[in-house]
C-alpha cells in the first residue's frame, strides 16, 4: 500500500480505538495539556518581560543613570501636625557633585517638578510642569515636534517660555498650532515656543493621577526658580502639604555604555553618603534589563519545571494507559499477527495511538497556552508576547512525548508471541 | 526431501518441545507428511494430542524445535519474523473456533485485514473482498460491526477474510465448534464447496462426521501421527 494510505488508515484506526474510550482518552491527555500550556505561557511571559525591559531602556536611555527624589515614607516632620514644610530629596549640590566628580559623564540635567495649574482661556488642568535645562531633550532622546526646545539663552535671560508635549498641545489648542500662543502657569503668562513628541509610559511611572490630561509642559529651570520658588504646595484630601524639594530628578548621561555600572556605583555611594533619609531612588535602565532577564529566568525555571513535570507525568500517564490497552487488546494483537502484521505494523499501530493522545493533549494545551498569557496580562499586569514559534515548539514537544512514552508499550505489544496472544481471553 | 511439483506444505520429522519447569513436553514428536494442492485434510485426535501445535506450526505462528517445514516452496527455518509474516499475509488463511474478528472494525475492514499487511496488495483486493462477502451472503452487512452479527455470520466473515488473499493453504481450528448444528452444517458445506474449487484445506476437528468430509484424515496421538486415512 502507498505510504499515505497506510498513514491515513492507521490514523483512522487510532482515532477509532481512542474513541471507544472517550473519557479515558481525555483524562490521559491532561498531563500533556498542562505541560504544553506551561511551555507556551513560559515563553510568552519571558518574551514579554524582555520586551518590556527593552522598551523601558529605549525610553529612559540605556546610557543614562537617573536619580529621583522620593518622599521618605516616615518623614519625622509628619508627626508635627501643623503646616511645617517637608524637606527632602535631591539637591543642587548633588547635581554639582555628579557633574564634577563622576568619571565618564557626558551630560547632566536636573528636573524640577512644579505644582501649578495651567490654563488657556477657560481650559484649566494640572499637567506635570517640569523645570529643566536645554540638554534634557538630548539626554532623554525625545523629539522636537514643532518649534524648538528650551535654550541656554532662555535660561540665562529668565525668558517666560515653555514647551508642550503634543498631547498637551492638543488639549489646550485642539484646532490650531500651539506655537506662538500663550499659556498661564499659576499666575504668570508663558509663550509656547515648541512641542515635543509624547513619551511612552514606562511600567514603573506613577500612573496619571486620575487626571484627564496627560503630558508635560517644560519651562526653563531658572525662570521657574524665579517665579515659583522652592516650596511646593500640594493639595491632598483637603489638607495642605508643603514640600521643599530642590530637584526631582537628575539624569546623568554616561559617555560609554561600559561605564554605566561604574557611574551607577558612584551615584549609589554618593547618595548614601550625603542623604541620611531614604529620600531618593536610583534608576539604571541597564540594570532594569538585568532585572527583566532575572524575571524571565525565574519564570523559565518555575514554568519550565511545571512544564517538565506535567509532560513527564502526562507521558507516564499515556504509557500507563497504553500498557493497559496493550494487555486489553492482546487477542487483537494475536489476530493481527496471525493475519500477517509484522512487528513494525503493531509498533506503529500503538505509537500512532500514543501520539494521537499526546498531540490531542498538545492541541488543547496550545489553546490553553494561548489563553493563559491573556489572563496574565489582565490580572498580573505583565506584558506577554506569544511568538509564532511557541505553539509550534509546544506542539512538537507534545508529539515527542507521545513517541517517547509510547515506544515501550508499542514494543511490548510487538514482542508478544502470536500463539500466546491468540490464546489470551 | 523430494516433494511433488504441487506440494503446498511439507513437514519432515518435525518436533516441538515445550519446557515445563525441568520437564520436556513433546507436543509434536517427529511428524512428517506432505499436503498437495487441492487436498482437504482433517486432523483428529484427543485433547492434548498436538493438533493445535501442529496447526500453529503450519500457520508459521510457531517454529519447530527440530525438523523442517516447507511452505509454498520455501524452507521456513531460514526465514525471519518479517518473512513469516509475509507468508501469513500472502499464502495462508486462518479460520478460528472463536471467529477472532476485530471488534472495532466493520465487516469489510475485517475481511481486508490480511490485505492491509501485504507489501504489494492486488489493486482489486477490495472488489475481491466485496465479491466474497456477497458470496457469503454478507453484502448488506458490510458496514456492521462483528458484535452485531450472529455466530454463523461472524464465521462467514472470518472465512471471507481467510480467502481474500487467495491463499495456498487454509487452516481451520475447530471452525464449527461454536456453532449450532444447522449453521455448522452450512459452514461445512461451504468448506466442501471450497475444496471442490481446488482450495487446499487443513481442518482440525474432534468430530468424526466432520472429518468424514475430508480427503485425508490424519489421526494424532501424543504428538505423533497415529494414522493417515486417504478417503479419495
Ligand atoms: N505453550 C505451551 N507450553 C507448554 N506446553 C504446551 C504449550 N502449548 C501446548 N502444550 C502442550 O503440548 C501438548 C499439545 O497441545 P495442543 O497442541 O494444544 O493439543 P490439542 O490442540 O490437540 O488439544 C499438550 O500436552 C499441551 O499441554
Ligand atoms: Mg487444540
Amino acid at each position: 500500500m502507498t505510504a499515505t494510505r497506510v498513514f491515513t488508515r492507521s490514523l483512522r484506526a487510532g482515532v477509532r480505538s481512542l474513541a471507544l474510550h472517550k473519557l479515558r482518552s481525555l483524562l490521559t491527555t491532561l498531563g500533556v495539556l498542562f505541560g504544553t500550556s506551561s511551555v507556551i505561557s513560559m515563553l510568552a511571559i519571558g518574551e514579554g518581560a524582555s520586551y518590556e525591559a527593552q522598551e523601558q531602556i529605549k525610553q529612559l536611555g540605556s546610557q543614562n543613570v537617573i536619580l529621583r527624589s522620593v518622599k521618605p515614607p516616615d518623614s519625622p516632620n509628619d508627626t508635627n501636625q501643623t503646616s511645617r514644610v517637608v524637606n527632602y530629596g535631591l539637591t543642587r549640590m548633588d547635581r554639582e557633585r555628579v557633574e564634577d566628580t563622576f568619571v565618564g559623564i557626558e551630560k547632566v540635567v536636573a528636573v524640577r517638578e512644579i505644582q501649578q495649574e495651567v490654563r488657556v482661556k477657560n481650559r484649566s488642568a494640572n499637567p506635570r510642569v517640569l523645570a529643566t535645562e536645554p540638554a534634557y531633550i538630548d539626554v532623554t532622546g525625545r523629539m522636537v515636534w514643532e518649534g524648538r526646545f528650551i535654550t541656554e539663552e532662555d535660561d540665562r535671560s529668565l525668558n517666560n517660555v515653555c514647551v508642550l508635549s503634543t498631547e498637551l498641545a492638543r488639549y489646550y489648542f485642539p484646532l490650531e498650532s500651539a506655537v506662538g500662543k500663550r499659556v498661564k502657569i499659576g499666575p504668570d503668562y508663558f509663550d509656547v515656543v515648541g512641542t515635543v513628541a509624547p513619551r511612552m509610559r514606562a511600567a514603573d511611572d506613577p500612573a496619571p493621577a486620575g487626571e484627564e490630561v496627560t503630558g508635560e509642559l517644560f519651562v526653563p529651570y531658572q525662570t521657574a526658580m524665579r517665579w515659583f520658588g522652592e516650596i511646593q504646595v500640594k493639595m491632598r484630601a483637603g489638607s495642605r502639604d508643603m514640600e521643599q524639594v530642590e530637584l526631582h530628578e537628575i539624569i546623568a548621561r554616561v559617555g560609554r555604555g561600559e561605564d554605566v555600572p561604574m557611574v551607577a556605583a558612584a551615584a549609589r555611594t554618593m547618595l548614601e553618603r550625603f542623604h541620611d533619609k531614604r529620600d531618593h531612588d536610583l534608576i539604571v535602565p541597564l540594570e532594569l534589563l538585568a532585572r527583566a532577564e532575572e524575571t524571565k529566568r525565574i519564570f523559565n525555571i518555575v514554568l519550565g519545571s511545571i512544564a517538565g513535570i506535567s509532560l513527564l507525568v502526562g507521558g507516564i500517564g499515556i504509557m500507563n494507559v497504553m500498557l493497559a490497552t496493550v494487555t486489553e487488546r492482546t487477542r487483537e494483537i494475536g489476530i493481527r499477527r496471525a493475519l500477517g502484521a509484522k512487528r513494525r505494523h503493531i509498533v506503529s499501530q500503538f505509537l500512532v495511538e500514543c501520539v494521537l493522545l499526546s498531540v490531542g493533549g498538545g492541541a488543547l494545551g496550545v489553546g490553553l497556552g494561548l489563553a493563559i498569557p491573556l489572563l496574565v496580562e489582565e490580572f498580573a499586569d505583565m506584558r506577554t508576547i506569544v511568538t509564532p514559534a511557541a505553539p509550534m515548539i509546544a506542539f512538537g514537544i507534545s508529539a515527542g512525548v507521545g513517541v517517547i512514552f509510547g515506544l515501550y508499550p508499542a514494543w511490548r505489544a510487538a514482542e508478544m508471541d502470536p500463539v500466546e496472544a491468540l490464546r489470551h481471553e | 526431501m523430494i516433494t511433488g511439483t504441487d506440494t503446498v506444505a511439507a513437514l519432515e520429522d518435525v518436533r516441538r518441545t515445550y519446557l515445563m519447569g525441568s520437564n520436556e513436553v513433546h507436543a509434536l514428536d517427529g511428524v512428517s507428511f506432505d499436503i498437495e494442492r487441492g487436498q482437504y485434510w482433517s486432523i483428529m485426535g484427543a485433547s492434548g494430542s498436538g493438533k493445535s501445535t501442529l496447526l500453529n506450526l503450519m500457520g508459521c505462528l510457531d517454529r519447530p524445535t527440530t525438523g523442517t517445514y516447507w511452505l509454498a516452496g520455501r524452507d521456513t527455518g531460514s526465514l525471519d519474523d518479517d518473512d513469516l509474516s509475509d507468508l501469513r499475509s500472502t499464502h495462508l488463511g486462518f479460520i478460528f473456533q472463536s471467529y477472532n474478528l476485530i471488534p472495532q472494525l466493520d465487516v469489510l475492514e475485517n475481511i481486508l485485514v490480511p490485505i492491509y499487511y501485504q507489501d504489494e496488495p492486488a489493486p482489486d483486493a477490495e472488489d475481491r473482498a466485496r465479491a466474497l462477502a456477497d458470496r457469503m451472503g454478507l453484502s448488506d452487512r458490510l458496514d456492521h460491526r462483528p458484535p452485531e452479527l450472529s455466530g454463523g455470520q461472524q464465521q462467514r466473515v472470518a472465512i471471507s477474510r481467510a480467502l481474500v488473499n487467495d491463499p495456498d493453504l487454509i487452516l481451520a481450528d475447530e471452525a464449527t465448534g461454536n456453532l449450532d448444528t444447522q449453521t455448522a452444517t452450512e459452514i461445512l458445506d461451504l468448506f466442501d464447496e471450497l475444496s471442490a474449487e481446488g482450495k487446499t484445506i487443513v481442518f482440525v476437528t474432534h468430530e468424526a462426521h466432520v472429518a468424514e468430509r475430508a480427503s485425508h484424515i490424519l489421526r494424532m496421538r501424543d504428538g505423533r501421527i497415529e494414522e493417515v486415512k486417504v478417503q479419495r
